[in-house]
């Protein structure tokens, strides 16, 4: 993870275009201006960002759907549970499947684990809609080369 | 048509807490209920799973910009309501 530039997921582990799912790794780091905040004496990874890491993960897993010709946005968060404090050093298996694609919008179940444990879930909603510009359309395309998403895994799956 | 609109309309009172009564076939969803875009997500995913199809979103929002359509045509209850039952009958065709 690095926090301070909002790229929360490290590695994408597995992704299933037929089973339209999809799984990735992320370190909480051991330090970071984050902590330094939140919170001072007892460093927590807030939760926020484990919500905007599961947004992550959900929107790769829809680029990759619509085979990065398309951008997704944050739209809203649903029953989500912060289950467990996530302490700096953790490794965070993200995990995402979506339920419905609609017209303009994707909706996804997505939930965080700790060695196996449940740490947080949330039902997530992403506007789907063309990239604003071509400067991001190529961005995401070296962010996904950086977290593994291969051109072959986002169109094979 | 009707049991449409009494689908639609119950799943805008219960996604939106607009109560039910106030909402009728000629209640615009966005000029009359207030109902904004991101409301409109919500209510459009209940009646994709609903009635088992995915509404054409951007197509109408398209259709709209580019004046080849007004709102009233898509986002009055009682022409979405038809919106769907065309839908509906398409799938089945």
């Amino acid at each position: 993870m690095r926090l301070e530039y909002f790229q929360l997921i490290d590695r994408v582990v597995d992704i299933n275009l037929t089973e339209r799912r999809i799984s990735c790794e992320a370190t909480v780091p051991s330090v970071s201006t984050v902590f330094e905040g939140h919170f001072p004496g007892f460093p927590l990874m807030p939760g926020v960002l484990l919500i905007e890491a599961m947004a992550q993960t959900s929107g790769w897993l829809v680029s990759s759907i619509n085979k990065f010709k398309r951008m997704s946005f944050l739209a809203s968060v649903k029953e989500a549970k912060l289950r467990t404090f996530v302490l700096p050093g953790y490794v965070l298996n993200i995990e995402s499947k979506l339920v419905h694609e609609g017209s303009g919008y994707a909706v996804l179940d997505a939930k965080v684990k700790n060695s196996g444990k449940p740490v947080c879930d949330a039902t997530i909603t992403l506007r789907v809609m063309e990239f604003p510009n071509e400067e991001l359309a190529g961005e995401m395309l070296k962010m996904a080369a950086r977290v593994g998403l291969t051109p072959e895994m986002a169109l094979n799956g | 048509m009707s049991s449409t609109f009494e689908t639609i309309a119950n799943i805008i009172a219960e996604t939106c807490d607009i109560p039910r009564d106030s909402i009728t076939p000629e209640s615009h969803a966005i000029n009359d209920l207030g109902i904004d875009s991101l409301d409109f997500l919500d209510i459009a995913f209940a009646i994709d799973k609903a009635f088992g199809i995915k509404l054409p979103l951007e197509q109408w929002t398209q259709e709209v910009s580019d004046g080849k359509a007004t709102t009233d045509q898509y986002f009055v209850l009682k022409n979405l309501a038809a919106r769907i039952d065309e839908l509906v009958a398409a799938k089945g065709a």
